[in-house]
């Protein structure tokens, strides 16, 4: 499904507010979720003027929606992944709460990164279920289910299955698997106890405030040192109240990192997809080498592997010269025709291998970028925070010396 | 005997102590050097407990020699308050450091502990050594320098036990009868104490707090920088950055680390000798208005002719004398007292100010300079704004 004037012109998408609505789901039960209003502006002239061309609102289940439909049909791209449906790595001020406003602005820039991933990337950008998931407000629903992608998924089952007994799967595949593995955990171990030092600064931070109320009062019974109480503590007033925009600020570093944690999952899913392939490929093989095996020993007469019809033969006598040459003919055609299928596996299994590395390379370089650019940026939040914190004191001890 | 040392871990001689201590007294005229180091512990067949070395140095004549050493305990600080006290009631006594802290240690020999209350009996004998009344007290004088055998003889000579027993029962006794009109100056330093008292202790506590939740900030970030070390093993082009982040995040470790020790040696141990003292305050108060309730009972006696009015003028005359000192001598020391307990705070809040200001800076400079280190790069890093 593609539609190529749509990655032609430069286009800007953005996720630009959030609305609650209630509505009735589909068993008439009344219910409150998020709806979110998506732009896409087209940069028609040279000079770089933005015409907003679309607008409409759509809500988190439609997103998840277009993503298993984009998992299906490229199955070799690892597709970006959603912000978290749940608040999860939470420190205790935030609450885990799908309505508060602090998550719900959260996912709306998570939304919009989303899109922008999949209308900057080479292949996705091209899809016609994605252009009208921005730009046609309704029926689109309708139109993604009528493309039976679902039908078409792989089942879960038959890749575990592929999963456990693939015997050759390729080599690079099987590291991206590990390393995905190994991403999951160390973001994962990362995200824990950031949000426990977060929690821990919080705590630092919040107390020195009881020394704004207790100066102030104390300045009350003080002549001399009064003043100087009083404009000291409500410095460590500032001080404390500092800390609640470092950490909104660090939430999003936060969320930055755990875009690439779940990236590990579709990092995986495209692993699956070639484990799937492969072991489809080598039960064709085998299937065929068994067939190859059959004919032969039927047409020389030995009979070296187990099959029903010796069983049968030996039971109840031997068959006919006639129905011997029916078999084997049967088993030439299957053996042709499992030829032809093994053939077309390997050859699609390659294509497979192509493209798919093609697009781990890509990502490969668009996640070393990022992740630098979000360490940097964390040391930028850090420097600011050390700024601030200089501020204060060197104000506070101005105020303490005039004491 | 057995004899265990422990480190000193401040300058041993008096005389180095010239530029350390902040009292407002004129410095250059400081003839009289305490030091107090040197803990140890002693084991007897009854008790194990642990002596003080007492350094003084002196060019007072009334001091037989110019440098004196002697040993003390606990019990003995105790007993030279006591004293002081006993000689002037009014007079406000620095505060001694705790027989046993609450919460938190409870072993008396651990060596924070030991090392905490030695530093706050060295302040205790240098604010007495300072304070224009207190410094020329006999006790005082004997406590510095007698051996620990006269020591013992000495304290042996007091008022004996049972009149000591009779003095506090009067004085509760007198107290219960409450003030009839105590003078309005006394009246604003009531009201002072109270909400200082109140104050300093949230303050304390505050503080406190603080230091705990820095320590618990601290042992989350010990975990923190590792982490980063951990994935840089599974990130061949991120090296570089991950374990730069992970050693700013242990410098600023370090620095945390600094910054509680600093903490723990000026603001808390200054805050909290002034919640001892606003307990001390509140003692000499009623000491003084038991003075007065003395003067008062008899005042009350005369009125209602119970005794002999000669003798009972003749007491009051004393008493008024008695309650006139008493009242001049807390007027001087309270000025004095308010004094110090302004500078201090101030002293010591500004060094907490201080070494949060240094612990920023540190903090900053390790990530500046990691920054610059990850944004200098060659040109072929920076081009590769490719997503």
């Amino acid at each position: 499904m593609t539609e190529n004037n749509f990655s032609l012109k430069k286009i800007e998408i953005s996720v630009s507010e959030a609305e609650k609505r209630t509505g009735r789901n589909a068993m008439n039960m009344q219910e409150t979720y998020t709806a979110y209003l998506i732009e896409t502006r087209s940069v028609e002239n040279i000079d770089g003027q933005s015409v907003l061309t679309d607008s409409l609102w759509r809500r988190y289940s439609e997103f998840e929606l277009l993503r298993n439909y984009l998992l299906v049909y490229y199955p070799h791209i690892v597709v970006p992944p959603l912000p978290e449906k749940r608040a999860e790595f939470v420190w205790h001020k935030l609450s885990a709460d799908n309505m508060d406003p602090d998550f719900v602005e959260r996912r709306r820039i998570g939304l919009e990164n989303f899109l922008l991933r999949v209308s900057s990337h080479p292949i996705l950008c091209r899809d016609k279920i994605f252009y009208l998931f921005l730009t046609q407000e309704g029926n689109w629903k309708e139109t993604v289910n009528e493309t039976g992608f679902q039908l078409k998924a792989d089942s879960r089952l038959k890749a575990l299955n592929a999963t456990f007994r693939v015997k050759n799967p390729d080599k690079r595949f099987t590291d991206l698997k590990h390393y995905s593995d190994e991403l999951q955990s160390i973001i994962s171990h990362l995200l824990r106890v950031r949000a426990r030092v977060a929690d821990r600064l919080y705590g630092v931070y919040k107390v020195h405030g009881n020394y704004g109320r207790v100066f102030s009062e104390w300045s009350a019974i003080e002549k001399e040192m009064g003043d100087g109480l009083q404009s000291a503590g409500h410095h460590m007033d500032v001080y404390a109240s500092s800390i609640d925009d470092i950490l909104e600020d660090e939430e999003h570093y936060a969320d930055q990192l755990k875009e690439y944690l779940f990236y590990t999952e579709a990092l995986r899913a495209v692993c699956r997809k070639h484990e799937l392939m492969q072991y489809d490929l080598e039960m064709a093989a085998q299937d065929l080498a068994s067939k190859k095996q059959q004919c032969e020993e039927l047409a020389t007469g030995t009979v070296r592997t187990f099959s029903l019809k010796g069983m049968t033969t030996k039971l109840f006598g031997q068959e006919t010269p006639e129905q011997r040459e029916a078999r084997i003919k049967v088993l030439e055609e299957q053996i042709s025709e499992g030829e032809q299928y093994l053939k077309s596996k390997n050859l699609e299994g390659r294509e497979f291998l192509k493209n798919a590395w093609a697009d781990i390379e890509r990502f490969k370089e668009q996640k070393n970028h990022d992740l630098k650019e979000a360490l940097i940026s964390y040391a930028v939040m850090q420097i600011s925070m050390c700024k601030k914190g200089i501020q204060v004191w060197t104000n506070a001890k101005e105020c303490f010396s005039k004491m | 005997m057995d004899i265990n040392s422990f480190s000193p871990m401040m300058p041993t001689s008096p005389l180095s102590m010239i530029n350390q201590v902040k009292f407002e007294d004129e410095p250059d005229l400081k003839d009289l050097f305490i030091t107090v180091d040197e803990p140890e512990s002693h084991v007897t067949t009854i008790e194990t407990f642990i002596t003080y070395r007492i350094i003084t140095k002196t060019t007072r004549g009334e001091f037989d020699s110019s440098e004196f050493e002697v040993r003390r305990r606990y019990q003995d600080f105790i007993w030279l308050k006591g004293k002081l006290e006993e000689a002037h009631p009014t007079l406000i006594i620095p505060p001694l450091p705790e027989k046993f802290i609450v919460k938190g240690m409870v072993e008396r020999f651990n060596d924070d502990f030991i090392e905490t209350r030695r530093k706050a009996l060295h302040k205790f004998l240098n604010r007495i050594a300072d304070h224009p009344t207190l410094t020329f007290n006999e006790d005082f004088k004997i406590f510095l320098t007698a051996q620990a055998w006269e020591l013992s003889s000495h304290k042996k000579q007091g008022p004996g036990l049972l009149s000591r027993m009779g003095q506090t029962v009067r004085a509760v006794a007198s107290s219960m009868r409450g003030v009839k009109s105590r003078p309005e100056e006394f009246m604003e330093m009531n009201s002072f104490i109270e909400t200082f008292s109140q104050k300093i202790n949230l303050i304390d506590k505050i503080s406190q707090r603080i230091y705990k939740e820095e320590r618990d900030y601290y042992d989350e970030m010990k975990e923190y920088g590792p982490v980063h070390i951990l994935w840089s093993a599974s990130e061949e082009d991120l090296v570089d950055t991950l374990k730069g982040v992970a050693s700013c995040i242990d410098k600023c470790c370090k620095a945390t680390e600094k910054q509680m020790a600093g903490l723990s040696e000026t603001l808390l141990p200054v805050v909290h000798e002034y919640v001892l003292y606003s307990e001390i305050l509140m003692g000499v108060m009623k000491r003084r208005d038991q003075i007065q309730a003395e003067l008062d009972s008899k005042v009350e006696a005369l009125s209602y002719k119970k005794a002999d009015p000669d003798l009972l003028t003749e007491e009051i005359g004393k008493l008024e004398d008695k309650v006139e000192c008493a009242n001049n001598a807390l007027k001087a020391d309270w000025d004095r007292w308010k004094q110090n307990m302004q500078n201090d705070i101030k002293s010591a809040f500004t060094d907490m100010a201080e070494e949060n200001i240094h612990y920023y800076e540190q903090c900053l400079a390790t990530w500046e300079s990691f920054l610059s280190s990850q944004t200098n790069l060659p040109l072929e890093e920076t081009s590769e704004d490719k997503s």
